[in-house]
């Protein structure tokens, strides 16, 4: 369940989010907001969980399915314990770092 | 499958090599279409780190802004983005495969259900932006 509502935030969201602030606004082809402005946008508690669930539910998406991906991909499945500790202990560890950072904004 | 008894033996199961991947353009679009996930986390990475840096103050924000142009990471978030876009094309196209929409009884064409998907990327894109650029 996770895998696939992970899908779907990570697929309508992420795209215009890396769009602008991984190209748009760092080539220069719109403004960025200012800090003040973003900080302001990031600090309302809506923003906050809006990010917290973009980040959790894309980073368990992604879990699930590389923990296929290197099963099928690389016919490692024999290695399960250690890929399934990587694949969701990775979710769940960014899951936690994002709620710390959401948490102690200003 | 026949399970194994004392007298039969298990069935044979050829070993299937790692790189069976590259044999077919069909299975490497395969293999490519689930390695999109791993550009997803990059993404996330990427949104985790630039809170970090908003929080830490103007200084750091403007010194992560720089990190953001620099050619590797550029390139880096260019290859996220094509793959991040493949990922939600290949997501959206599989819905009406996923999910079975009957009306009066007969399946809706697959575009019935993709294209839905396809208006709400579009407004949910546009909405972000707005809040973003509006300044």
């Amino acid at each position: 369940m996770l895998f696939s509502v992970g899908g779907v935030v990570s697929a309508m969201l992420l795209p215009i989010h890396l769009l602008l602030f991984g190209l748009a606004f760092p080539l220069g082809w719109l403004d960025p907001p200012s800090y003040e402005r973003l900080l302001a946008i990031v600090s309302h508690p809506a923003t906050r969980a809006y990010l917290f669930v973009l980040c959790s539910l894309s980073l368990f998406h992604w879990g699930h399915r590389f923990r296929f991906t290197l099963y099928d991909g690389l016919q490692i499945k024999h290695l399960n314990e250690l890929i399934n500790i990587f694949c969701y202990g990775g979710a769940v560890l960014g899951t936690a770092l994002a709620a710390y950072l959401l948490w102690t904004i200003p | 499958m026949i399970s194994p008894t004392e007298y039969l033996p298990k069935s044979y199961h050829a070993r299937v090599s790692t790189y069976w991947w590259l044999k077919r353009w069909a299975y490497l679009k395969f293999i490519l279409r689930e390695a999109s996930a791993v550009f997803v986390a990059w993404a996330v990475i990427v949104t985790l780190l630039q809170i970090h840096a908003l929080t830490r103050g103007p200084a750091d924000y403007a010194q992560f802004q720089n990190l953001l142009r620099s050619p590797v990471v550029l390139a880096l978030n260019v290859v996220s983005l094509f793959f991040i876009i493949f990922h939600a094309v290949t997501w959206f196209n599989l819905a009406p495969k996923a999910m079975a929409v009957r009306l009066r009884g007969k399946r809706l064409p697959s575009v019935a259900v993709a294209g839905p998907n396809y208006l709400a990327w579009l407004v949910i894109s546009a909405a972000v932006a707005w809040i973003l650029l509006r300044g």
